[in-house]
């Protein structure tokens, strides 16, 4: 049975009809267009389809569209102010912190949520809350330095 | 210079049927000035001519649009490795352009020339230096249209950041932009022009940060299952349970209830689609389907038995000496096995295609190394020439060689032609691991021998199944015989002596010869009474191959010992097609649980002249951290033709807490051409981690990958295992 759901994306309205118990990953990708945020293992192994519901990160392959009614979702098309990049972006630039890039909007989305409780991760605290997310071309060792990067531009833009 | 003055395009070479092409070609880049080339890629060349409709004198160029900017069209791919960067740095270096005025066009069959597709660390060893040569003479067309404009002759000018300036007065000058004006100049690279000595570089050989990083950080980079085109359908195939199952029966009554569910039967393939993805896969799980038992009854346990049993003659790969003379000379002798379990590439992006067909036309955007390849296969698919299927390669998401090979194109390919829509393929991850060419299962056998002074004097080598790259010994052993019993592809099933698949692997071939070859080298230096770098360099006389040893124990700053010295030390180096590079590690082994723990990796690389020593860093930093995997955990587990492994919760691939500490030195060696980087030190992972264990423990694992069930039989046996249980294969032995 299909219901209306309401929710905000990158903080426009959304107002769609689907049935309940569709995932939000492919509300995302095929109803809404915003592809992204990737598909990779569809099972919730990898972290590829992180997104944020009401500023938390969930992987949106196994996320009920019906769950996000009322609630804010953000996507990687939702980071950039403005046109301008959010720190985090410009951090994963500045380091290289990706290779083909498949997993990076998840991995940024990851990497947003964890700031956003922990405002200066030690590498320690990344490696622990990002150890569900994986990266093939093995770009690990640049991804920790970005996000720290990242917390310190964040720092110094609230001071 | 009027524009009939230029080297006109050799139209006597080519068919009718080529120079039409040729035309509509270069049609389609409008204005401009185009320097087309040859790449001199001799193997790219051989595949050339297995059919291609495009034209023969080039396979590449560049235009410098009316714009300023600057367009390279290649068939090669971006997939991670890079080159959209650094191919980029080796133009503008020639050109005298910034980098960022630089676009790189990149496997599009319309728009670039045909090439055999993207793999084996070959786009810039072969395409960097003739597009070098295409750029150079881009910049002596340069000049010569500024000689024109500025009433001047050529010596008085210089380029710079793309305008010409007139050498004494700087102040005149004109752009690159204006002189590509209204211009319509195709020239093809004839000669080989003078290009820029390296020590005059001011972009190649710099860290350049990756061109495409904007776009992948915003989620704006598009991937072939990000297209989306009005009408388009997802299609969802049925699957088989095992390799060799044949359907039986099927019942699609229930999907068929379902509401715009359409459903194509075609010869073997059973497809559902739907305009949304995971309602297709809802339907896809309401056909009811039984299928015939698979006719394979190999297992993990079997496999290396199988292979060995199935092998045909041996053939030889290089050989010197005589192996009875030096069998004559050896006081010690050995004789060891190795093997390694089937790999999966597991890319981050699925195997995904859309294919769109407009009359007799087809468009195709596909996950693919190979576009051309991919073009040519829809072409026969569909019954249409070749020049009506253009493949557009988006970014895609790790290759790998995985994706040299594409049946989700075809899939989509039919799917697209039956429905009258336009049809995407994406791959669940459960059909990535089931058609997944692997890296195949492999066993290698080593003899060998030292005389009274420690000096190797015969090798014997017996490689099933992993192929023969990087299997040709670089120590100084004046007795030695290197036979393959099979290379590293197949498509499995029937006579092949795999239950699947098998195919091309980062580095491939060469991953499993690096780990039995060096592993090997260690048995012997501890026999020798050596420790492991001093028995290296006492073999070797190839001096690169020692700097590259030294290079990387300078920066290890650790001194071996004779093995085992409890210290956890690791030692591996290879040549791989031309990148020499050695790689030292340090583990922690854990015996209570039989865990390895890899701690710290010194890789030293000699990659020839380095174009974007960034890049070179980020190739060899993911070859360490992807190698942990096939070193550590990756296993592709079977039975029956199943495949037991379906996604990353048993299938275990590298993480965030895997990460050892990372050390990379680039051996300085600008005067040999740049050699490829995105494969070789991948290779060396499997003996580096081996040895290191061995060397914490004194116990050596000689199957890959060395999980913590072999490492604790390995511990309880007390002596050499293989982890396969009931294996006629003889146990290794020092004899």
């Amino acid at each position: 049975m299909e219901k209306n759901i309401h929710f905000k994306l990158n903080g426009k309205d959304v107002r769609l009809t689907s049935s309940p118990e569709r995932m939000l990953l492919w509300v995302l990708r095929s109803d809404l267009e915003h592809t992204g945020t990737k598909y990779s293992c569809g099972e919730g192994f990898c972290g590829a389809c992180t997104v944020l519901v009401n500023n938390e990160a969930v992987l949106s392959c196994q996320y009920p569209i019906q769950d996000v009614s009322g609630k804010e979702v953000m996507t990687i098309e939702g980071l950039q102010q403005n046109g301008k990049l959010h720190p985090l972006q410009t951090a994963f630039m500045q380091h290289n912190a990706l290779q083909c890039g498949f997993c990076t909007p998840g991995m940024i989305m990851g990497a947003y949520s964890l700031l956003l409780r922990n405002p200066q991760p030690s590498s320690r605290e990344i490696v622990e809350d990002l150890e569900g997310y994986l990266c093939r071309c093995g770009s690990y060792n640049r991804i920790i330095p970005a996000i720290q990067t990242a917390a310190r531009t964040m720092k110094g833009q609230r001071s | 210079m009027k524009d009939d003055e230029y080297i006109p395009f050799n139209e006597e070479k080519g068919t009718e049927s080529i120079k039409l092409d040729r035309r509509e070609f270069l049609k389609l880049l409008g204005g401009g000035i185009i320097i087309s080339f040859s790449v001199g890629d001799l193997f790219a060349l051989q595949q050339r001519r297995r059919g291609s409709g495009y034209p023969e004198d080039f396979n590449a160029y560049l235009r410098i649009g009316e714009d300023g900017r600057i367009s390279c069209f290649t068939g090669k791919i971006e997939m991670g490795q890079g080159i959209i960067t650094s191919l980029a740095q080796m133009l503008a270096e020639e050109l005298d352009v910034s980098l960022n005025k630089v676009d790189m066009v990149m496997g599009d069959t319309a728009l670039c020339p045909w090439d055999a597709g993207t793999f084996g660390s070959r786009s810039t060893k072969y395409f960097g230096p003739p597009l070098r040569q295409a750029a150079a003479e881009a910049r002596a067309v340069m000049i010569q249209l500024a000689a024109e404009h500025l009433r001047t002759s050529e010596e008085n000018l210089i380029s710079k950041d793309g305008m010409i300036l007139m050498r004494k007065k700087p102040k005149i000058k004109v752009s690159y932009a204006q002189l590509a004006k209204g211009k319509k100049i195709e020239r093809h690279l004839e000669k080989k022009p003078q290009i820029k000595h390296y020590s005059k570089h001011t972009i190649s050989g710099k860290p350049a940060d990756r061109s495409d990083g904007r776009q992948k950080v915003t989620g704006e980079a598009k991937f072939a299952g990000d297209i989306r085109l009005p009408g388009m359908l997802f299609a969802r195939i049925l699957r088989p349970p095992a390799h060799g199952a044949n359907l039986k029966n099927v019942d699609t009554s229930d999907a068929e209830r379902m509401k715009d569910i359409q459903i194509i039967r075609d010869n073997d393939m059973i497809a559902v689609l739907h305009k949304h993805r995971d309602v297709a896969d809802k339907a896809l799980g309401l056909i009811k389907a039984q299928f015939e038992p698979s006719t394979s009854k190999l297992d993990n346990t079997t496999i290396f038995n199988h292979l060995k049993d199935t092998a045909s003659d041996g053939s030889v790969v290089t050989e010197a000496g005589n192996l009875d003379e030096g069998k004559s000379q050896a006081g010690k002798t050995f004789d060891k096995a190795y093997f390694n379990h089937y790999v999966a590439h597991a890319p981050t992006e699925n195997h995904t295609a859309v294919v769109k067909i407009e009359g007799d036309k087809a468009t195709v955007w596909a996950s693919t190394q190979a576009p051309f390849r991919a073009q040519g296969e829809i072409a026969r698919v569909l019954g249409f020439p070749s020049q009506n299927v253009r493949v557009i390669t988006p970014f895609v998401g790790c290759g790998f060689g995985g994706k040299n090979q594409g049946p989700q194109i075809v899939e989509a390919a039919r799917l697209a032609k039956l429905s009258g829509k336009p049809v995407q393929v994406a791959w669940s991850r459960k059909e990535e691991f089931f058609y997944d060419t692997f890296r195949p299962a492999a066993v290698i056998e080593i003899k060998s021998g030292l005389n009274s002074s420690n000096q190797i004097v015969f090798w014997e080598y017996h490689n099933y199944f992993a192929g023969s790259r990087s299997s040709q010994p670089f120590y100084n052993i004046p007795h030695h015989r290197v036979l393959s019993y099979g290379g590293w592809g197949g498509r499995g099933g029937g006579g092949s002596p795999h239950p699947f698949g098998v195919g091309a692997w980062r580095g491939p071939g060469s991953n499993t010869n690096v780990f039995a070859i060096e592993s090997h080298v260690d048995v012997m230096a501890e026999a020798a009474g050596m420790d492991p770098l001093e028995f290296r360099l006492h073999n070797l006389t190839d001096d690169r191959m020692k700097r590259v040893l030294r290079a990387a124990a300078k920066k290890f700053g650790h001194s071996f010992s004779k093995a085992p010295s409890g210290k956890g030390y690791g030692i591996a180096c290879t040549d791989y097609l031309g990148t020499y590079l050695a790689t030292m590690a340090e583990v922690n082994v854990d015996k209570r649980t039989g865990e390895i723990r890899v701690d710290r990796v010194v890789c030293a690389q000699d990659t020839g002249e380095v174009i974007n020593p960034e890049g070179v860093r980020m190739q060899i930093e993911g070859c360490i951290i992807m190698g942990l995997g096939y070193c550590l955990t990756e296993e592709i587990r079977f039975k029956d033709g199943r495949i037991l492994d379906e996604n990353f919760d048993t299938y275990e691939i590298p993480r965030f807490s895997w990460l050892p500490k990372m050390e990379t030195v680039l051996v300085d060696n600008p005067e040999m051409p740049p050699q490829g980087c995105g494969e070789p030190a991948i290779t060396s992972m499997g003996a580096v981690i081996a040895n290191a264990v061995y060397d914490a423990i004194g116990v050596r694992l000689f199957v890959l990958p060395m999980t913590p069930a072999r490492l604790i039989e390995a511990l309880n046996k007390e002596q050499n295992v293989t982890g396969d249980k009931n294996r006629s294969i003889p146990l290794p032995t020092i004899s």
